[in-house]
């Protein structure tokens, strides 16, 4: 590994953006078919409503139209499966409706598929989705965990009594109950996670075709992770066999988790594609978006935390409720559970842990992964209670979280993760540092010259990633494995192609994984190209989120290069005329060990596909494959450090600066790390200061459009300060953790506890997120009475 | 002139300058005019003239135009500054200030302006001084046919605008000018209130006995028939309204 150059750990600028930043990436909307149509998904406007006939024959009838299509049409087509089966604290299976993929009988948010319109032009489909006329009686919507829980609330599915979908637990009750027996403080805390929508920049699309000559369906769509969508579609959906149904996610311009999930209008464009026989269009418009891509987070908790008389943790206590929307999107069900209770011992020895999780259904869309996917809310929710244990009694911030860090790896948690490696009081000495941590009071009283209210907010974070492995996901209830394949293909002449079941949506892994195998190899960085993102090329993938690309997707290619070299090794030993074991492998060249004698792997490869002079009983070519299921999960962590300028009189919140301590293991290119986290740390900025969705009461989203939906812009964020100390991942062969997550895990509750410690001195000690001026502003005025 | 005038007669049509309102609404569905007139072509509409007590912009000037031009920066600097801070630099580059004076939404800065300055609103047909024209809510004296040509601004002794933006959308949730010419003080608030622009006499009052940023401070702008919504409601609105006229009086000190 030569950790300069294009090498492993060299910022090596990315292959992706010569097109990318020259208008020639191709995105799922670049993608046009001969003889396509265009569709347009008619959406309910109201939260909650019995449906009765769709009259479409109007629109049939208008300009251009071809067809209309409705929930009645599709009856007995597969509905939207879910990918994790969650059990009940009782043993029992959580409630699992059905989902069509267009409304029967009921439409359950505001968003939710009604009709598609097909036409020769986009603008003929929207306008005559126009005069379809629902027959439809509205009913009382429940928009919020508060409203789903009440009595004699309304149900969004009969079965679904309460609308609780499960109530799940993890960790031992009893041994945490009788840790706050024997406590000498109990600090209480009740939290809101505020509901986020993702804002990818490339709105979803998808263009589906149908070939009767040979039956086979495609469809490009804009997808995290196309043979999942495959899976789903083609097994749960349509009954498709997987050789008759390719998937392609070309370009993708952002996911965050939003394009993770298996949606109602990819089945709806497939199957329509497959009625018409020819290929049909659809471009989700923005203001759709917002109404129809998978929300995140939205959660309410309270939690307390048991210490003993010098701070020492001794027992943690939360119960939670999550918001799931209306249906139960890909990995609704496990994110506020397998991704989120686990998480609770974050970098802490507490010796007992209890989570409980009630979920809902609610007449808002659809709730799932969303950067980071759980472990921002188990973070935000500890981090603040540690900050609150340490105010309340009277110890220092710093100290209270160094008292109880984990020392001694690997280190078995009390709610299942066993965590390999870490050193996090590197990372808290590396922030405190960076972030002149003892020179802030100097800061705050500059601050306050000025009528400006300072404050300084830590959180010292863990995260899990690369979820694993397969048989215990699956043992905890994912109907999917979670391993990676890749495959390295050495071409005649001795370029390169890759080709990996993860795939990139501003990730960078055509540079990344291209790093790898040409340090590997000792071949020219341009040599290599990664393929991803076509279910036709790639032996198979679960594509990317969890921050699992590189620690399995990653790992999977390293084993393949490995497997390559390994048979390189015997065509070497052949032409050297030399006993394979003497055979060394390094910077591109085979070589009997102690001679001179070498031959390069470009004559190896051509050596491969012109076996003329060839070990007797080899295969000839030089292409393999490796599928990899981790051993464990990886842990990031780190520490982040925020500091906040309040003004009181407005109550507006400036961001004065973010330092980062960051562990994400073994880093592979500097650059694209350091991207990976300013966008997660802007993510979690957004979480902490601006990002809100607001339902009304009736499930009318209030927060649809970025008229009233606020994002973080440049101008919005200082210069982050990242720092790295880096501990390597044990049980992958790179060392490697994953990094994607990682700002909007640790920062959120770095911002809050920091527009705590600014406020502190007025008297407020309480802070829900997004802390807005507004929020400020009348924080101050219940404090001052 | 003649030409666009006539286009507006008979029924659907709509006029458009910049299209920064007009065209998110027809977007939206919720506007389908027939025809569209667009002003682009008519000349001289987008100068902009010092009158000596006075500078006249073009109804078809851009914001990025009156906030870069030396006769505003030099003869109303608070203007050119007002501008400079409107929406974003796309918004700025394509709209203007005859379309917002229009359209009269009630978080857009000109009207603000307009009333803190005593501006006129000039037209193909008649000028209208700006306590007239701001009549509510995108409600103006504006006859369906007719078309604002210019907005004349008296020069002001001493003049400034503090603005108080939405975090999403960046349109004013209390934008206040304050405007002094001779003895007389003008205190215009936008973006507050649910009839739109609107003066505030205890504090001219307050400001025309003593010019400073603390004469203001203390003086609270009622909470009723002020906009609500989720970044700002009501009250917080009002709070806005008495801190943005502070800053504004203090930046004229």
């Amino acid at each position: 590994m030569s950790g300069n150059g294009t090498g492993i750990g060299a910022s090596v600028k990315r292959k992706e953006d010569t097109r990318f930043l020259t208008g020639r990436g191709r995105y799922t909307d670049d993608v046009n078919l001969p003889g396509q149509l265009y569709g347009y998904i008619l959406r309910s406007g109201m939260a909650h409503a019995k449906i009765g006939t769709v009259h479409t024959d109007a629109a049939k009838a208008a300009p251009g139209v071809h067809a209309v299509f409705t929930g009645k049409d599709m009856e007995g087509v597969g509905g939207i499966p879910t990918g994790w089966l969650i059990h009940s604290k009782d043993g029992s299976p959580m409630v699992e409706p059905g989902h069509p993929a267009m409304a029967i009988g009921k439409v359950r948010y505001v968003g939710d598929c009604v009709a598609i319109v097909v036409a020769e032009t986009a603008e003929q489909a929207k306008a005559a989705s126009n005069l379809i006329d629902v027959e439809r009686e509205e009913l009382p919507a429940v928009a919020s965990i508060e409203a789903a829980e009440a009595d004699g609330a309304p149900l969004v599915f009969d079965e679904a009594p309460g609308n609780v979908c499960y109530d799940w637990e993890v960790g031992d009750k009893a041994a945490t109950d009788a840790a706050f027996e024997n406590a000498d403080h109990v600090v209480s805390i009740d939290v809101v996670n505020n509901r986020l929508i993702p804002n990818a920049i490339e709105p979803r699309a998808a263009i589906a075709n149908y070939d009767p000559a040979t039956g086979e369906y495609t469809l490009y769509t804009t997808s995290q992770n196309p043979h999942l969508v495959r899976l789903l579609l083609g097994a749960f959906v349509l009954g498709l066999p997987e050789h008759k149904l390719r998937i392609v996610a070309p370009d993708v311009g952002g996911g965050f988790g939003s394009k993770i999930p298996h949606y109602a209008e990819e089945a709806i464009l497939t199957w329509t594609a497959g009625q018409l026989g020819r290929p049909v269009k659809w471009t989700c418009e923005r203001i759709d978006a917002f109404k129809s891509d998978t929300h995140g987070r939205d959660h309410i908790s309270t939690a307390k935390l048991a210490l003993d008389a010098d701070g020492k943790f001794l027992g943690l206590h939360v119960s939670t409720k999550a918001n799931l929307g209306a249906y139960l999107s890909t990995f609704a069900t496990c994110v506020p559970t397998y991704l989120y209770g686990i998480l609770f011992a974050g970098p802490y020895t507490t010796p007992a842990v209890y989570c409980e999780v009630k979920s809902f259904f609610t007449n808002t869309v659809p709730v799932d992964a969303l950067r980071g996917a759980g472990r921002p809310e188990a973070t935000y929710l500890l981090e603040r209670l540690v900050d609150k244990a340490a105010h309340e009694l009277g110890l220092d911030r710093v100290a209270i979280r160094r008292q109880n860090f984990v020392r001694e790896f690997p280190y078995q948690t009390p709610v299942a993760l066993q965590y390999d490696m870490g050193d996090y009081d590197a990372t808290l000495d590396l922030a405190l540092d960076a972030s002149d941590w003892a020179g802030f009071e100097g800061r705050r009283a500059e601050s306050a010259a000025r009528g400006k209210l300072r404050g300084i907010g830590i959180s010292t974070f863990i995260e899990a990633c690369g979820i694993a492995p397969s048989a215990v996901v699956g043992s905890l209830g994912a109907r999917a494995g979670l391993y990676e394949s890749g495959s390295v293909r050495v071409h005649p002449t001795g370029s390169v192609s890759v080709f990996t079941g993860t795939h990139s949506h501003g990730q960078g892994h055509e540079t990344t994984f291209a790093q790898i195998v040409s340090d590997m190899l000792g071949v020219d960085f341009d040599a290599v190209d990664v393929v991803h993102g076509d279910s036709a090329k790639i032996p198979f993938g679960m594509g990317t989120y969890g921050s699992r690309s590189l620690a399995v997707g990653g790992t999977a290619i390293y084993l393949a290069v490995e497997k390559v070299i390994e048979k390189g090794k015997k065509i070497a030993a052949h032409l050297l005329e030399a006993s394979v074991e003497d055979i060394e492998f390094e910077n591109g060249s085979f070589t009997v060990a102690g001679t001179d004698r070498s031959t390069t792997l470009g004559e190896v490869a051509l050596t491969a596909y012109v076996p003329h002079n060839y070990p007797e009983g080899l295969e000839p070519g030089l292409e393999e494959t490796a599928f990899y299921d981790p051993l464990n999960f990886t842990f990031p962590a780190g520490t982040h450090v925020a500091e906040v300028e309040v003004d009181p009189d407005t109550g507006e919140v400036e961001l004065v600066a973010v330092t980062g301590a960051d562990d994400v293991g073994r880093v592979i290119n500097p650059m694209i790390v350091a991207g990976q986290l300013h966008g997660g740390l802007a993510h979690g900025i957004g979480q902490a200061l601006m990002e809100e969705c607001v339902y009304q009461d009736d499930g009318q989203l209030e927060t649809g459009s970025y008229m009233n939906y606020t994002m973080p812009r440049a101008a919005d964020l200082p210069s982050f300060n990242i720092n790295h100390n880096t501990t390597l991942c044990t049980h992958n062969p790179l060392g490697v953790k994953g990094v994607g997550e990682v700002g909007s895990i640790g920062v959120p509750p770095a911002v809050i506890n920091a527009v705590i410690d600014a406020l502190r001195p007025l008297g407020v000690h309480d802070m829900t997120m997004p802390a807005t001026s507004q929020r400020v502003w009348q924080a101050i005025q219940q404090a001052q009475g | 002139m003649d030409e666009a005038v006539a286009a507006l007669r008979g029924g659907g049509a709509k006029l458009i300058a910049g299209g920064q309102s007009l065209l998110p609404v027809m977007k939206l569905n919720l506007a389908a005019p027939s025809d569209l007139v667009s002003l682009a072509g008519v000349p001289g509409l987008a100068d902009i003239a010092d009158g000596g007590d006075s500078v006249t912009v073009g109804a078809m000037c851009t914001h990025a135009q009156v906030a870069g031009s030396t006769i505003v920066q030099t003869r109303i600097p608070a203007l050119a500054a007002m501008a400079d801070g409107i929406g974003d630099a796309q918004v700025r580059n394509a709209g203007t200030i005859g379309g917002s004076v229009a359209h009269n939404d009630p978080a857009a800065d000109y009207p603000a302006a307009c009333v803190a300055l005593g501006a006129t609103i000039v037209t193909d047909r008649r000028e209208i001084h700006s306590d007239d024209f701001f009549q509510g809510m995108f409600m103006t004296p504006l006859e369906d046919d007719e078309v604002i040509t210019a907005v004349r601004f008296p020069v002001a002794s001493r003049a400034a605008y503090a603005k108080f933006a939405n975090p999403a959308s960046k349109y004013a949730v209390a934008g206040v000018m304050v405007a002094q010419r001779g003895d007389t003080v003008r205190v215009a608030v936008t973006g507050a209130s649910g009839d739109g622009v609107f003066r505030v006499a205890a504090m001219e009052e307050a400001l025309e006995a003593c010019f400073c940023g603390e004469s203001v401070a203390g003086i609270a702008v009622s909470s009723d028939g002020m906009l609500s919504d989720t970044a700002a409601g009501a009250e917080y609105r009002a709070h806005l309204v008495t801190v943005m006229a502070k800053r504004a009086a203090e930046a004229c000190e």
